[in-house]
C-alpha cells in the first residue's frame, strides 16, 4: 500500500456525537485535528456507508488524534438537509472553534451552542453556502458591498 | 447515580469558565466601532484594530483588539481577506490539475500541499511509487523546509527590529529557492509533486548543487546566531512572551513548532513516518517554555536537522523511476509521442480527461513547516475529486494568538503573531 495509514472510520448519530468525542478523548485521542463536511448531493449513490447507516445530504467529519499509540480516528455523522443541526464540540476541544464556523459558513450547518456563530471567511452579509453543491461556480452577481 | 451527575456538573462548570474567561473576543467583524460608540466614559478599554493592512501581519490578517491602555486584553483575528474558494476551484480539477491549485495554499511551503494532495490521491488509488520518487519527494521537501524556515527568521528579524536580519534571511532563502527552481523549473507555486511521482526527474549536477547549498548554510546560521541568538535586545523581545503549554496546543489542535515549543515532542515525520522519513536520522527539536524564542529557536535548529537529512539523502538517493510506470496515470514519455498515435492520444487524454479514481475517501497528512496539513479527498470514481479538503495548519494554529496576546503590550502583538508564522494563503484558501 501507499504511504497513507487507512485511518478508521466510526458512524455516529448526532445524538451520540458528543458522548463518543468524550469517550474517544478520554481514551487517548488528545486533540481535534480537523472538522469538516461534505455535501452528498449529488452523489446518492455512495457505497461506502455501511447497511445500518442512514445516508444524508450532508456528513460531518471530524478528525481526533491519539499520540501515546500515534494513531488517528474518524469520526462521519450524518445531517439531514431539512435540519443542518449538531452539537459542538467546543466544550471538549476548543481547537475546534475556527474548523466549526468554517463548516458552518462553507455548508451552513448549525452548530448548537457554539460561542461565535459568525462567518469566518465570506463576508458576513454573504448570502448562501459556497461549498454546498447547489452553489455554482463563478455564480454572479459577486456579493460585495462596494459593487451595490 | 450520583457520581456521573458529579461529572457532569464540573464539565459544565469548566465549559462556562472556558466561554466567560476566554482570551477570545467574540463579536462580529462589523460591530467593533458600533460598540466603541455605545461605550460610556467611564469604559476605558477601547476596541482597536489591527490590519488587515499592516506590515507585520505577513498578509492580511486583521486583528481585533480590546485594548486597556497599551495591554492588549481580548482579541479576535478575523480573516477570510484572501478567500478564493480553492476547495470549490478543485471540485473542478482534475487529479493531475489539482496540485496546480493546493500549491498556492501555503506560498511559503507549497510542495508540502503538492504532497498531502498527491498522497491523498495515490491511496485512492492504491499507487506504490517507485523508491526514487519517494526519496525526491523527500529532498524537495525538505530543501522547502529549509526555505519556509529561512523566510521565518527573515520576517521574525524584521518584525522585531533586526532589520539587517531580513537581509540575511532572504538572501539565504533566495539561494534555496534558486535550487528549487533549477530542480522544478519555477521559484514557488512548482506542482512538481503530483500524483503518481514527480514531474520530472532530477537534472544533471544536482548533487553538487544540492552539496553547495548544505555545505554554505551551517556558515550562514552561526551568523543568524550572532545576529539574533545571542543578541540580549532580541532575547529581551522574545523570552517569556506568549507563552502557552502544552495541554492548551493539544486543546486547541496546534501542531508543528508552537506544539514543541512547549517541550512535547510530536513530529509526524518521526511518530507517523511517511515517505521514507523512517529510514533517515534526525531529531525532533523541542524548546522549554513555550514562548516566542523557543519558536524562533525550534525553526533555527530544524533548518540544521534539515541539513542532515539532506545529507543523508544524498547518500542514499537510489536510481530508477521517478514516477510510478502506471499507464492509467502516467503520461507516455515525450519520445514516445512523436513516434506514436496512441502514445499522443494516451498523452492527451490523461492531459485533458484525466484518470478516473475510485471511490471512497482518504485522510493524509504531512508534517509541514508549520505543522500537521492535511488533505482529506472524497471520490465518487470519476476525474476530479468530489470534496478535497486542506486542513491547514496556519489555520488552526491561528486560534492561539488571543490566547498568546492575552496580557501583554500591543509591541507584543506583533512578535507573537511572528512567532506563530501563519501563512494567509493556508488560512483562508
Amino acid at each position: 500500500m501507499s504511504d497513507v495509514v487507512e485511518t478508521p472510520v466510526l458512524h455516529v448519530s448526532r445524538d451520540q456525537l458528543i458522548e463518543t468525542v468524550a469517550g474517544l478523548r478520554d481514551e487517548g485521542y488528545v486533540s481535534a485535528l480537523d472538522v469538516t463536511a461534505v455535501d452528498y448531493m449529488e452523489h446518492p449513490g455512495r457505497t461506502d456507508l455501511p447497511p445500518e447507516v442512514e445516508p444524508e445530504r450532508f456528513e460531518l467529519v471530524v478528525t481526533l488524534i491519539s499520540h501515546t499509540t500515534p494513531g488517528r480516528i474518524r469520526l462521519r455523522v450524518q445531517v439531514p438537509a431539512d435540519d443542518p443541526t449538531v452539537p459542538t464540540l467546543f466544550d471538549l476541544f476548543p481547537g475546534t472553534e475556527a474548523l466549526e464556523r468554517e463548516v458552518a459558513d462553507m455548508y451552513g450547518i448549525v452548530f448548537e451552542g457554539h460561542p461565535d456563530p459568525t462567518r469566518i471567511l465570506m463576508p458576513p452579509d454573504w448570502e448562501g453556502h459556497p461549498l454546498r453543491k447547489d452553489f455554482a461556480v463563478g455564480r454572479i452577481p459577486v456579493q460585495f458591498k462596494a459593487t451595490r | 447515580m450520583s457520581a456521573p451527575e458529579t461529572t457532569v456538573e464540573t464539565a459544565t462548570d469548566e465549559a462556562v469558565r472556558r466561554r466567560e474567561d476566554s482570551a477570545v473576543l467574540r463579536i462580529g467583524e462589523d460591530d467593533g466601532e458600533r460598540l466603541e460608540a455605545e461605550s460610556n466614559a467611564s469604559d476605558t478599554s477601547m476596541i482597536m484594530n489591527m490590519g488587515p493592512q499592516h506590515p507585520s501581519t505577513h498578509g492580511v490578517l486583521r486583528l481585533m483588539l480590546e485594548m486597556e491602555g497599551e495591554t492588549v486584553m481580548r482579541s479576535k483575528p478575523v480573516i477570510g481577506y484572501l478567500h478564493t474558494g480553492m476547495e470549490k476551484t478543485a471540485e473542478t480539477l482534475t487529479y493531475l490539475q489539482g496540485p496546480t491549485n493546493v500549491t498556492r495554499m501555503d506560498y511559503a511551503a507549497p510542495l508540502f500541499s503538492e504532497l498531502a494532495f498527491s498522497m491523498a490521491t495515490e491511496a485512492l488509488l492504491g499507487l506504490e511509487l517507485p523508491p526514487r520518487a519517494t526519496w525526491i519527494r523527500m529532498l524537495m521537501c525538505e530543501l522547502n523546509r529549509i526555505s519556509s524556515h529561512l523566510l521565518f527568521q527573515a520576517t521574525n528579524g524584521m518584525d522585531i527590529g533586526a532589520v539587517s536580519m531580513m537581509l540575511y534571511g532572504w538572501r539565504e532563502r533566495e539561494e534555496a529557492l534558486r535550487l528549487l527552481e533549477t530542480i522544478t523549473g519555477l521559484r514557488m507555486n512548482h506542482n512538481y509533486i503530483r500524483p503518481g511521482g514527480v514531474a520530472a526527474d532530477l537534472p544533471d549536477g544536482w548533487r553538487d548543487e544540492v552539496l553547495t547549498l548544505i555545505d554554505a548554510l551551517p556558515a550562514r546560521l552561526k551568523e543568524f546566531d550572532t545576529l539574533l541568538t545571542g543578541q540580549p535586545i532580541y532575547r529581551e523581545r522574545l523570552q517569556g512572551v506568549g507563552v502557552i503549554n502544552t495541554a492548551e496546543c493539544l486543546a486547541l489542535g496546534v501542531t508543528g513548532p508552537i506544539l514543541r515549543s512547549t517541550g512535547y515532542a510530536w513530529d509526524l515525520r518521526r511518530d507517523m513516518p511517511y515517505l521514507a522519513y523512517d529510514e533517515v536520522d534526525f531529531d525532533v527539536v523541542v524548546g522549554t517554555y513555550g514562548d516566542c524564542f523557543d519558536r524562533y529557536d525550534i525553526r533555527l535548529n530544524e533548518i540544521r536537522e534539515s541539513i542532515r537529512i539532506l545529507a543523508q539523502i544524498l547518500d542514499q538517493m537510489p536510481s530508477g523511476d521517478y514516477r510510478v510506470q502506471d499507464k492509467k496515470v502516467t503520461p507516455p514519455p515525450r519520445a514516445r509521442i512523436d513516434e506514436s498515435m496512441e502514445a499522443l492520444i494516451h498523452h492527451f487524454k490523461i492531459f485533458t480527461e484525466g484518470f478516473k479514481v475510485p471511490a471512497g475517501e482518504v485522510y493524509a497528512a504531512v508534517e509541514s513547516p508549520r505543522g500537521e496539513l492535511g488533505c482529506y479527498m472524497v471520490s465518487d470514481g470519476s476525474a476530479v475529486p468530489y470534496r478535497m479538503h486542506i486542513r491547514g495548519p496556519s489555520f488552526v494554529n491561528l486560534q492561539t494568538l488571543p490566547h498568546l496576546m492575552r496580557g501583554g503590550m500591543v509591541a507584543d502583538a506583533v512578535a507573537i503573531i511572528s512567532s506563530v508564522d501563519p501563512i494567509m494563503g493556508e488560512v483562508d484558501r
